[in-house]
């Protein structure tokens, strides 16, 4: 058990020569397996961030709301009336690529683990989800099997998934992103965080029984990329239990909330190895663990297996002599196994224990703060161009009926209604959802109060790989756009970032830059990142994935009920365009869905524009100035347009805050609009070109629908804003004209057949 | 002298997520008090109404409902059904209650064999119960449902009995109260979304009016007059055996 | 011919459905009962006059490989008869 491991070894578990010799000298000689197999888990690119650590600090991460930053299972921001808010994002890309449904699941299950094991009780889930295009057999079983985890394990737990985001590119072909959303509600006076403490404390495993799942997991699985060998490595899948999940949440918040332990922390990536050495070096402290102690599924395990298994539905608490009685009822009472399996010790030292043999002793301190550093040299890629695309008739032929190109659009798989994976969800359950899936945030009440909060996810993948800095700093800007257009203000981020290999210099070079554009946005617009997730190796045969910085951002209301959807509500308001006249080619879905083409240059964002359109937004929005507010992104001006007429008229649609207050255009009768779109020369990036003012896509553009009687004081209230006026909501058609001139006019009614269109393309 | 509230129980089983929503939504009623019941116990604590909430108790693992009709507590339930007590389960409640012999019929699998959150229409079919009185007949509701065994079935004779007896209390229908394609959101037969025992004092439906006293929310509020309805009977029940 | 196929959970696969039947069978007076494993059974059958018994084999094992059963995290075994 305690045989010592050679280089070749260590190889075989994903380090290099380097790292073993490292952990040598920091061991003071050969290893034993135990202590590799360690070593290997914690110094993978999924547990030690080696290559995006030195990156990562670039971030704005505290605030006066921010209660925990970076470092700790979740992010915690105060959200009002000693309410706060854990939130934190996580990615299961690897994992779901090889089994969809579990993948899935298991990424629901571990990112809401991170959330209650603070005390927090999960309230939210949002997952974001990019797969290749629909046209390919298992791009569709990819889809079905992540869509129908998600929903089997977050409503099994009885969680809300009320909203996310589905892309399909053919980058993301052999390999889907899966990211998980998850937060939860907490009291500001009862959050628990995961560190050790109090010699001779018990340390206890709640929870499932261990098994060899996901053993390799995460040095295996995340932190290589996809190649010959994957079919090999599949065994390695973990199986998620939502039931038993279910019984750990009620057990552990009840545990928490009667101060019944003494800290918390969930076994994720990396299993026992992750939490306890995690831990032990937060608290200064040693842990013993009894290996043979762990309740065990499967027979004849060996210790370095216990250790690094990933089994799901666990949590390692540490509990007073005091008070294990206690924590033994509650278990019991809840059918969860409880067990000792070891004690804090004043060593520093992590030591694994099997039968009275002692198999691992290593620093736990050195064994979190010694992981290697890695920063490539980065090179800027070679297919980055500097100038936007000519906009010329030869490349891009303009189109001779717009209105079918609008309709093109709205029936794309990025842009379409994503109405049938939303009501595979359960996007209600605890009675809080204000504002349900399919609009541009999502909104939940906060009980005896009027607070709320809100809850975004955004990333453009395609702007991202023609641009990082830009993409991603419009990412940040969109999710917080989104969050305004709602009424909420925007708080606080947790990041999903998904790369390629990051030993390659032009990788690095797009991590790099992404970061730099999301530290400026979230500094502008004053949302702190607060916890996130790096995944990197999303590579398939040397192909990356577009680089795809996911941002999910949570907003907050003094008084939720001035919250607005999307949807136009009465014929004859008026619909101003708020923001930047702008519409461009490069990198937009137009471009994509009529060319067929990715390529140029993706417009900036005016941070100073956008900040003042979202503190004017939501200051008309409070002030209940306005009847809907939409952001404009893929498809442009004209989609945009079309979804606010389409949620206008089709049911399912949100309630109001007032119940008095007219529902026109509710249960089957379509609105429509009537909107001129002023001079196509006037609108930046357009090239003097209609269908560019209609679908070319420009970041800081918002469009807004105001009663009539009500224009002055919007008009008063916007100041000096860039905006235009478009039009008046009408019925059952949309039509648009450019100078008087008629560019289309299309029915409402097909607008929605087209927007509802996704389920054929997978029968 | 305030009349002393009425004492609804909610049972919770492991994996029971829509309990706290049940709670919840009886709080929103003066004059109510609203306890929960652990599967483990015997005691249903002098309530006058019990709930058998959502979610998925032992995960809808062999069957929805198969296990959590063994709890302990079910034992207590069953007597005081046959004593007359109200019992209304909702969605995996509704399971439980069939799967316990104190409905008819059987809930399998969605025909679109997918979990669905949607709203509904949900026409009242039958006032004459302790849970409809306060509506009016054909009044038509928007409620939300979300499931994925909601597909109710049974045999035609007792089918026949049932419609005979008036025990079709709800049936999903379009939003001006028909029969309708895309109605049913789940292939129920009949479009039957709740049915209630012959002595009419246990129900089930698959929505979920929980989710719809607040007409602020999401929900909307037309799930109110259903509790409305459990509180005035026992009210009213309480006044005649005083 | 008629084809019985048996679908159960991979040996080392964490099966939540056969753990929480052994949780609760004690409850309702079974005791010493372990090893609960839930799977299914599918039966179909096959008309084709002219498969030798070697391909009908073949076939039902594609079947297997490729629908009735996830080979990552099920293991199937089948039953072949003439009728």
């Amino acid at each position: 058990m305690s045989r010592r491991a050679t280089v070749e070894a260590a190889v075989k578990l994903g380090l290099t020569a380097d790292e073993y010799a490292h952990i040598c000298a920091i061991q003071g000689g050969e290893p034993t397996y135990v202590e590799l197999a360690i070593y290997s888990l914690m110094w993978s690119e999924h547990c030690s961030y080696k290559h995006s650590r030195p990156v990562l600090g670039r971030f704005p991460t505290s605030g006066p709301r921010i209660l925990q930053g970076p470092g700790e299972n979740a992010g915690i921001i105060d959200v009002g009336d000693g309410w706060a808010v854990a939130m934190k994002v996580e990615s299961h890309n690897h994992p779901s690529a090889v089994e969809p449904f579990q993948g899935a699941a298991t990424g629901v299950g571990g990112i809401v683990r991170d959330i209650f094991t603070m005390g927090a009780r999960p309230c939210v889930s949002m997952d974001s989800l990019r797969f290749g295009e629909l046209t390919e057999p298992r791009q569709r079983f990819l889809l079905d099997g992540v869509v129908g985890g998600i929903a089997h394990y977050g409503n099994c737990l009885g969680i809300p998934t009320i909203g996310g985001e589905i892309y399909f590119e053919p980058s993301y072909e052999g390999n889907c992103l899966v990211n998980a959303m998850s937060a939860g509600m907490i009291r500001t006076d009862n959050i628990v965080r995961a560190i050790a403490s109090g010699i001779g404390n018990h340390v206890v495993l709640i929870g499932s029984k261990t098994g060899r799942d996901g053993i390799g997991g995460a040095s295996v699985l995340a932190s290589q990329e996809f190649d010959e060998t994957l079919e090999e490595k599949r065994p390695s899948v973990q199986v998620g239990d939502p039931f038993t999940e279910k019984k750990l949440i009620e057990a552990c918040l009840e545990l928490i909330h009667r101060h019944l332990v003494v800290s918390m922390q969930d076994l994720g990536a990396a299993g026992l190895t992750s939490s306890s050495s995690e831990m032990s070096s937060k608290g200064h402290v040693g842990l013993d663990i009894h290996a043979d102690r762990v309740p065990l599924r499967e027979a004849d395990m060996e210790p370095w297996e216990i250790m690094i298994s990933e089994s799901q539905e666990r949590m390692l608490a540490i509990v007073t002599a005091e008070q294990i009685a206690d924590v033994r009822e509650v278990c019991e009472r809840w059918d969860l196994d409880c067990t000792v399996i070891g004690a804090v010790t004043d060593s520093k030292m992590l030591r694994i224990w099997w039968h009275g043999e002692r198999v691992a002793n290593i620093p736990a301190r050195r064994l979190a703060d010694e992981s290697p550093v890695i920063r490539t040299p980065s090179v800027k890629p070679g297919y980055i161009v500097d100038e936007p695309v000519a906009v010329d008739d030869t490349g891009y032929p303009r189109p001779s009926d717009l209105g079918a190109a609008l309709t093109q659009l709205l029936a794309a798989p990025n842009i379409a209604s994503k109405r049938w994976a939303w009501e595979q969800y359960d996007y209600i359950v605890q009675a809080n959802t204000v504002q349900i899936p399919g609009s541009d945030a999502a909104v939940l009440r906060i009980k005896d109060s009027q607070r709320g909060i809100a809850f975004s996810n955004d990333c453009n993948g395609r702007h991202c790989y023609l641009d990082p800095y830009r993409g991603a700093k419009a990412a940040v800007a969109e999710a917080a756009r989104n969050l305004a257009c709602a009424g909420a203000l925007p708080v606080a981020v947790t990041d999903c970032l998904n790369f390629g290999n990051p030993e390659k210099g032009e990788i690095y070079w797009q991590f790099e830059q992404a970061v730099e554009g999301i530290a400026q946005a979230c500094e502008a617009l004053d949302t702190p990142v607060v916890s996130g997730n790096v995944s990197f190796y999303n590579e398939s045969f040397g192909q990356a994935i577009y680089p795809t910085p996911m941002i999910g951002m949570l907003g907050v209301y003094d008084d939720v009920s001035v919250h607005i959807d999307d949807a136009f509500k009465d014929e004859g308001d008026v619909i101003v365009l708020l923001g930047a006249e702008a519409g461009w080619m490069d990198g937009s879905e137009y471009q994509k869905v009529a060319y067929g083409k990715v390529e140029g240059r993706v417009p900036d964002v005016d941070l100073q524009l956008e900040v003042e359109l979202q503190h004017k937004l939501r200051a008309a929005i409070e002030a209940r100035l306005l009847k809907s507010a939409h952001d404009c992104a893929e498809g442009g001006l004209a989609v945009a347009l079309a979804e606010c007429c389409i949620a206008g008229g089709s049911t399912g649609g949100a309630q109001f805050a007032d119940p008095e207050a007219p529902r026109s255009g509710r249960h089957g009768r379509w609105l429509g609009a009537d909107v001129d779109l002023g001079s196509a020369a006037a609108v930046a990036g357009a090239a003097g070109r209609p269908d560019l003012a209609l679908f070319g896509e420009a970041p800081t553009r918002v469009v807004v629908s105001v009663a009539p009687e009500l224009l002055g004081p919007l008009d008063e209230a916007l100041g000096g804003l860039p905006r235009r006026v478009l039009g008046r909501v009408t019925g059952a058609n949309l039509r648009c004209t450019m100078e008087g001139k008629e560019l289309f006019t299309v029915a409402v009614g097909e607008l929605h057949s087209a927007y509802e269109s996704l389920p054929q393309r997978l029968a | 002298m305030s009349a002393a509230p009425v004492r609804f129980g909610v049972v919770v089983f492991p994996g029971s997520n829509c309990d706290a929503d049940a709670c919840h939504a009886l709080s929103t009623f003066p004059g109510t008090s609203a306890q929960y019941l652990w599967h483990k116990d015997t005691d249903l604590k002098g309530v006058q109404a019990v709930i058998l909430p959502g979610g998925f108790s032992y995960g809808d693992y062999l069957r929805c409902g198969a296990i959590a009709r063994f709890s302990p507590i079910m034992q207590a339930v069953i007597d005081f059904a046959a004593s007359g007590g109200l019992v209304m389960g909702i969605c995996n409640g509704f399971q439980t209650l069939v799967e316990a012999g104190l409905l008819p019929g059987g809930l399998i699998r969605n025909t679109g064999l997918k979990f669905v959150c949607r709203y509904v229409n949900l026409r009242v079919e039958t006032t004459d119960t302790p849970f409809t009185s306060a509506y009016a007949a054909g009044e038509v509701l928007r409620i939300v449902v979300k499931h994925n065994e909601g597909n109710y079935t049974v045999d035609p004779e007792t089918l026949a009995r049932m419609q005979a007896a008036d025990q079709i209390v709800l049936r999903y229908a379009d939003a001006a109260g028909e029969q309708a394609e895309g109605a049913n959101p789940n292939g129920a037969l009949d479009d039957i979304a709740g049915v209630c025992n012959e002595a009419r004092n246990v129900f089930g439906m698959m929505p979920h009016p929980e989710n719809s006293v607040e007409a602020h929310l999401a929900g909307g509020a037309d799930g109110r007059k259903l509790f409305q309805s459990m509180i005035d009977t026992v009210l009213r029940t309480a006044e005649v055996a005083s | 011919m008629n084809v019985r196929v048996y679908v159960t959970p991979k040996k080392g696969i964490l099966d939540p459905q056969g753990a929480a039947v052994e949780r609760s069978l004690p409850n309702l007076g079974f005791t010493g009962v372990s090893g609960v494993q839930i799977g299914k059974i599918i039966d179909l059958t096959i008309s084709a006059d002219d498969l030798t018994a070697e391909a009908a084999r073949a076939q039902v094992d594609d079947m297997c490989r490729r629908l009735l059963a996830n080979p990552i995290i099920e293991d199937y075994t089948f039953a072949i008869s003439e009728g």
